[in-house]
């Protein structure tokens, strides 16, 4: 059990496959330079693999101040056995007051046992982390600067805000693609510690026999936003348009059949009844007309904007929040707007 | 060689079929007008344990943690196949949460023989993902999360795929090992007609009790073999500092309830002041953030 330290650090694990940072590391370096900031402490990133002292220079580019280093030959594979007693270790040492994870395969394997190990608490799935001050009622006693961390239950249909105060650290896993990708500052420098971890053959009770990991594919069914780009983006060098706004807000890339017909974009991406259908928390359709099909993908998403030149145009009878007018203007007044509040 | 299989299971409300008057006005969940049903993947996990049986023989026993009610569970697994269904109840179980329950699991599991622990990769009214892994590291026996197919067992040793989301792993490890099963690794069996008319009147002491002559009923069913067995935190030797909400390091500081309006729609202005206001009012709603 580990008990409150309100100087300690901000950290986040920062994972990685055959020497390959994923995105999610740098997300979470981004909401974690937030949170560091706000609590006025250092931010962290544990990074553990075999040969992977090469990433630390990225890691302090995105954002952490310090890189924990832990590079072993028998942490060269994740397994949740001796990356758990390498992160356990760590955290002991250490105590940091907070520690998030990305909602990945990975982290959703190991940072519950890492949890259970540290008898402290974890929030799942995270889409929003704030920090802020819990009163316990019965006794008057306020906790300040505490991790909220926000997430959807029952199926999406409440928000729960949840803290923990009397055992630490704070630890979440964080959704992947919800928290933005920090630009990188290539003048920025982290200090490296090097921890090192002695493991045993019992911490590598898995064998991995055989594996096939595809690169990283589309996964509209995931993502809590998506912006989908129609026909009426007009030509594939302004379908630039669609990715950068996806970028702002953290959400996939869609299309429409005829955006993908006309060669816009990868067949992958397209949401309708002859592709992916898809209920994010929020859709952007931006040039799209609205028709059946491409309505018979899309129509249970929990909010709808759209942006189109036609004030007639079907997806507006669809949307939430309807935007007449040039997507090449409204779409940069979009993408300024989430950089300046977000 | 037969193996044990330990399958662990809950009741949850099914979050799918969510209306509006499943929502109370403090935007809390109204469980009571919601239907309560067999977790999904823990039907899948069930399966598994029961596959396992028909191959390779050994016993399946379902543990679920709950109110009495969710004694509902255990009878659906009987009628499944299970051979035994042990529910653990007490209300000092109340407000646990991942970690306490991932405690109070691990002792009820440790008072049994093991091989294979299985359970649903989630829960559909958490969605956490969390329990499982927990309660490997409390028993410090391997994991093996997302499990879609059991290749091969032989002796004491287990090859399994498990579905990385982006790909897929084959693995080998030695048991005991708890698995979290994923909803493409089989299709449930449907209750048995045979046992479904054994087990309809098998019931926990618990659901007995909240009726009349409780004692008189309890001793019929167990004469009957039809009681299912049930623990208490003191059966299990659990220390209470760690069940309950004193185990439970997170707490809840707010819940809001998401409203759903019926494509209520706002005309934005194709300019900043417009737009703006929009994007913030996405961000006040956590539609983005």
């Amino acid at each position: 059990m580990i008990d409150v330290n309100t100087a300690g650090e901000v950290w986040i694990f920062a994972e990685q496959r055959a020497g390959t940072l994923a995105d999610t590391p740098l997300e979470l370096l981004s909401k974690g330079r937030e949170l560091a900031d706000a609590l006025g402490v250092k931010l962290g990133a544990v990074l553990m693999g075999q040969n992977v002292s090469g990433l630390c220079a990225t890691l302090g580019h995105y954002g952490a101040d310090k890189v924990y280093l832990v590079e072993d030959a028998m942490l060269a594979q994740y397994q949740a056995n001796s990356y758990t007693r390498a992160m356990g270790e760590l955290i002991h040492e250490h105590r940091p007051q907070i520690v998030l994870y990305g909602a990945t395969p990975v982290g959703r394997d190991l940072a519950p046992r890492i949890a259970s190990n540290l008898k402290a608490g974890l929030t799942a799935d995270c889409t929003d982390l704030q920090i802020g001050d819990h009163e316990v009622k019965k006794t008057g006693s306020v906790y300040k600067n505490l991790l909220f961390q926000i997430r959807p239950a029952f199926g999406g249909n409440i928000i729960a805000t949840i803290i923990n105060y009397d055992r630490w650290p704070q630890m979440a896993t964080v959704r992947e693609g919800v928290m933005p990708m920090p630009e990188p500052d290539m003048k920025r420098k982290a200090e490296v510690v090097r921890h090192n971890v002695s493991l045993s053959a019992e911490d590598l009770p898995i064998e991995i026999l055989r594996e096939e990991m595809q690169g990283r594919k589309v996964n509209l069914k995931a993502s809590r936003v998506i912006v989908a780009g129609g026909a009426g983006v007009g030509s594939k060098e302004n379908f630039r348009l669609i990715y950068d706004l996806a970028h702002s807000l953290g959400a996939a890339p869609g299309a429409t059949r005829a955006a993908v017909d006309l060669g816009f974009i990868d067949r992958d991406h397209q949401i309708g009844q002859t592709g992916t259908t898809v209920r994010p928390s929020l859709y952007v359709a931006v040039g799209i007309s609205g028709a059946i099909q491409h309505h018979a993908g899309m129509s249970e998403s929990k909010k709808i904007i759209a942006i189109n030149n036609d004030p007639d145009a079907p997806i507006f009878s669809a949307a939430h929040y309807k935007i007449v007018g040039d997507l090449n203007a409204v779409v940069p007044m979009m993408i300024k707007a989430i950089k300046e509040k977000v | 060689m037969s193996y044990n299989c330990v399958v662990l299971v809950k009741q949850v409300p099914d979050t799918k079929r969510i209306t509006g008057r499943a929502m109370n006005d403090d935007g809390t969940v109204n469980r009571a007008a919601l239907p309560a049903v067999f977790n999904p993947e823990d039907l899948n996990a069930l399966e598994l344990a029961l596959d396992i049986k028909d191959c390779y023989g050994g016993r399946v026993t379902v543990i679920t943690m709950g109110l009495p009610a969710a004694t509902t569970v255990l009878r659906e697994a009987l009628y499944r196949g299970a051979d035994e269904a042990i529910l653990v109840t007490d209300r000092r179980c109340a407000a646990s949460d991942t970690l306490a329950t991932s405690y109070i699991l691990s002792c009820a599991v440790s008072k049994l023989d093991y091989d294979i622990i299985l359970c649903g990769r989630q829960a559909i009214d958490g969605d956490t993902a969390q329990v499982g892994p927990q309660i490997a590291e409390k028993l410090g026996i391997t994991q093996v999360t997302y499990l879609e197919r059991v290749i091969e067992l032989k002796g004491r040793v287990m090859v399994a795929r498990r579905n990385m989301g982006n790909g897929w792993q084959e693995v080998r490890t030695a048991l005991p090992v708890l698995v979290t099963v994923i909803d493409e690794a089989n299709e449930p069996r449907v209750a048995a007609a045979k046992r479904l008319m054994k087990y309809k009147d098998a019931a926990t002491r618990a659901e007995l009790e909240s009726g009349g002559d409780g004692e008189l009923r309890c001793k019929v069913l167990t004469d009957k073999g039809l009681l299912i067995r049930q623990w208490g935190l003191d059966d299990l030797g659990a220390d209470l500092s760690w069940c309950g909400r004193e185990g439970s390091p997170t707490k809840v500081h707010r819940i809001q309830s998401v409203v759903l309006e019926a494509k209520e729609s706002k005309v934005v202005e194709a300019a900043p002041a417009g737009i703006s206001a929009m994007v913030h009012e996405l961000i006040d709603d956590h539609t983005i953030g």
